[in-house]
């Protein structure tokens, strides 16, 4: 099980209706609705993925999110949840207003820039981050907006969202004193529970 | 038949015709007072009657939706990439029902049938079918086999119509509902397309008012045009380019008014088959029920409003290139049913087959329509689905 499914799950009320943009394979909806009871949909874009949803019983939705989720009314969902699909998004910031208007909190996973093992290797070789966790090359990429946890933080500030919670982690989802020490050098994947 | 019999036929099957004594009050006010149905099955109905399917057809379908009527058999029924045995609809694990409508020319009561208060053919007095009467008709069918919820009814098209209906008038009969390349209602578009053929059939001289049994005539020009520019409209722009190109049948422009283009050639070929198979009343009476489906229409246009009644869960598939029920039309039914908090997925499958994709076996649409269909058969533990 993957931790951070455990960590959003935490977050998450009985029966609380859940919409997950970029739901993958529905393993989050699928987890929360098991461990939750949720009334949970999922958006997609992945046809395999689509598929495995659909198979596991997983509600899900074609659809390409830059292309708005205009459809969708105010506050119809009490979580919007996007996992690891800030980042591949062409306005993440239009995203997240998005998601606080269609939903009541929002929950935001994204891999973090600043972590110390990018920030080496920029500095030291010259050359964008690759790793085992992010092995696309800056040409072939679908993470198209990399941002730090402090640029996120920013951004909120800008557009009135609150923080309710963070939480940082490996990229294994584990939890450890030096991420809270110097979460920005530290941490390579953040949790974010907003709401406006 | 071919040679030998595919494994994942249903095989040969024969169509039993059902009689329904009590009157069955329609929409616009009139009544059938008795009616027969056209139905084949495939499969087997288990012991709590929990695995029954029913298939609902489009504008020119029938009963025959799998399997094959005899041994010198050309063709299979219109669906049997989707029915049989290891394919999505899986008759080792469900029953499936399917029928002709009423208004229908293959054996239901219909324009055709003898009218007992004249002992004429009904021709152009046949009362005039909504997508709701033949829900109704339907759930008489359902009772007739002891089903009480069907797991899931499926359409394409018109049929897709009739298992949104279905969804709505009676809610607590049916736990799935596949509306496949399906829409809302008609546009004007449609409806102007649909006209055009109307006219067509009606204008012939042959067409004598709908009485044509009774002059010994069939308005065959008319229903081949109106069959012709159907076609057109189930096709797309891609696929005809891929499929005809400008190819000319004899490689040079002979100035004339010869059929030239191998696209002439197909629809002529494809009008003429239908206007002998098909009966001209019924082709009227279908377009007009399409015409007039639009569920929205009694709840202030309002269609998650239509729906917020229903208790199934949905699956809803478009085909990128279907014009004539665009994708857009199965987002809006999506849509409507994700405002009214129902269970929905949705898938956008590209294909360059136009509307006639829900028809034809394409690798991304069956995988989509088995993995529903599966999900389906476990949530009532019907057994594990065949490898294929």
């Amino acid at each position: 099980m993957r931790a951070d499914l455990e960590i959003i799950a935490e977050w998450i009320q009985p029966k609380a209706r859940v919409l997950d943009m970029g739901c993958g394979d529905g393993e989050l909806l699928d987890f929360l609705a098991q461990q939750k009871q949720v009334d949970g949909l999922g958006l997609e874009i992945d046809h395999d993925n689509i598929t495995q949803c659909i198979a596991r019983g997983v509600n899900v939705i074609e659809k390409n999110l830059d292309e708005g989720l205009a459809s969708i009314d105010d506050s119809s969902f009490d979580n919007v949840v996007m996992t690891q699909a800030l980042q591949v998004m062409h306005r993440p910031d239009l995203i997240v207003e998005e998601m606080l208007r269609i939903g009541n909190e929002g929950i935001v996973t994204f891999p973090n820039f600043a972590h110390w093992r990018a920030r080496f290797y920029l500095a030291f070789r010259g050359k964008m981050p690759v790793s085992k966790f992010l092995s696309y090359s800056w040409y072939d990429t679908p993470n198209i907006h990399f941002c730090t946890f402090k640029d996120f933080e920013a951004l909120c500030i800008e557009r009135n969202i609150r923080i309710i919670e963070r939480t940082v982690v490996d990229n294994e989802h584990r939890q450890r004193w030096w991420h809270k020490l110097w979460p920005n050098m530290m941490g390579e994947i953040a949790i974010y529970r907003i709401t406006r | 038949m071919p040679a030998s019999l595919p494994t994942d036929s249903v095989g040969i099957v024969t169509p039993e015709l059902i009689h329904f004594a009590e009157p069955l009050p329609l929409v616009s006010g009139r009544v059938l007072p008795e009616y027969d149905l056209m139905v084949e099955t495939y499969g087997q109905l288990n012991a709590d009657c929990s695995n029954a399917v029913l298939i609902c057809h489009a504008l020119s379908g029938h009963h025959h939706a799998a399997g094959y009527h005899s041994e010198g058999d050309k063709y299979p029924g219109w669906w049997d990439s989707a029915i049989g045995p290891g394919k999505p609809i899986d008759t080792n694990r469900f029953f499936v029902v399917s029928l002709n409508n009423l208004g229908g020319c293959h054996g239901s009561t219909g324009p055709t049938s003898i009218d007992p208060n004249t002992g004429k053919p009904f021709g152009p007095d046949f009362p005039f079918m909504t997508v709701r009467d033949w829900v109704n008709s339907q759930v008489r069918l359902a009772d007739h086999f002891g089903i009480q919820r069907w797991a899931a009814i499926v359409g394409g098209s018109l049929g897709g119509m009739q298992a949104m209906q279905w969804s709505i008038d009676y809610p607590e009969r049916l736990g799935h509902a596949l509306i496949i390349a399906s829409s809302p209602k008609l546009t004007a578009q449609n409806i102007a397309f649909n006209e055009v053929a109307r006219q067509a059939i009606s204008k012939d001289p042959q067409f004598h008012q709908g009485r044509y049994y009774d002059h010994d005539a069939l308005p065959k020009t008319g229903l081949s045009l109106a069959r012709m520019i159907g076609h057109i409209t189930y096709l797309s722009d891609d696929g005809m380019a891929e499929k005809f190109g400008r190819e000319m049948r004899n490689g040079e422009l002979s100035f004339d008014l010869n059929t030239q283009f191998q696209v002439e050639s197909y629809l002529q070929y494809q009008g003429e088959k239908f206007s002998t198979a098909f009966d001209a009343n019924t082709y009227l009476l279908m377009t007009k029920t399409l015409d007039y489906f639009d569920p929205a229409s009694e709840y202030g246009d309002d269609l998650s409003k239509a729906l917020s009644n229903a208790s199934c869960k949905f699956l809803v598939v478009s085909f990128t290139t279907d014009w004539r029920f665009s994708p857009e039309r199965s987002r809006e039914i999506t849509d409507a049913l994700v405002a009214a908090d129902k269970d929905v997925s949705y898938a956008e499958i590209d294909s360059d087959h136009g509307h006639d994709a829900f028809l034809i076996d394409s690798p991304r649409y069956m995988a989509v329509f088995r993995a529903y269909m599966n999900r389906v058969a476990n949530e009532l533990n019907l057994g594990v689905a065949d490898e294929s």
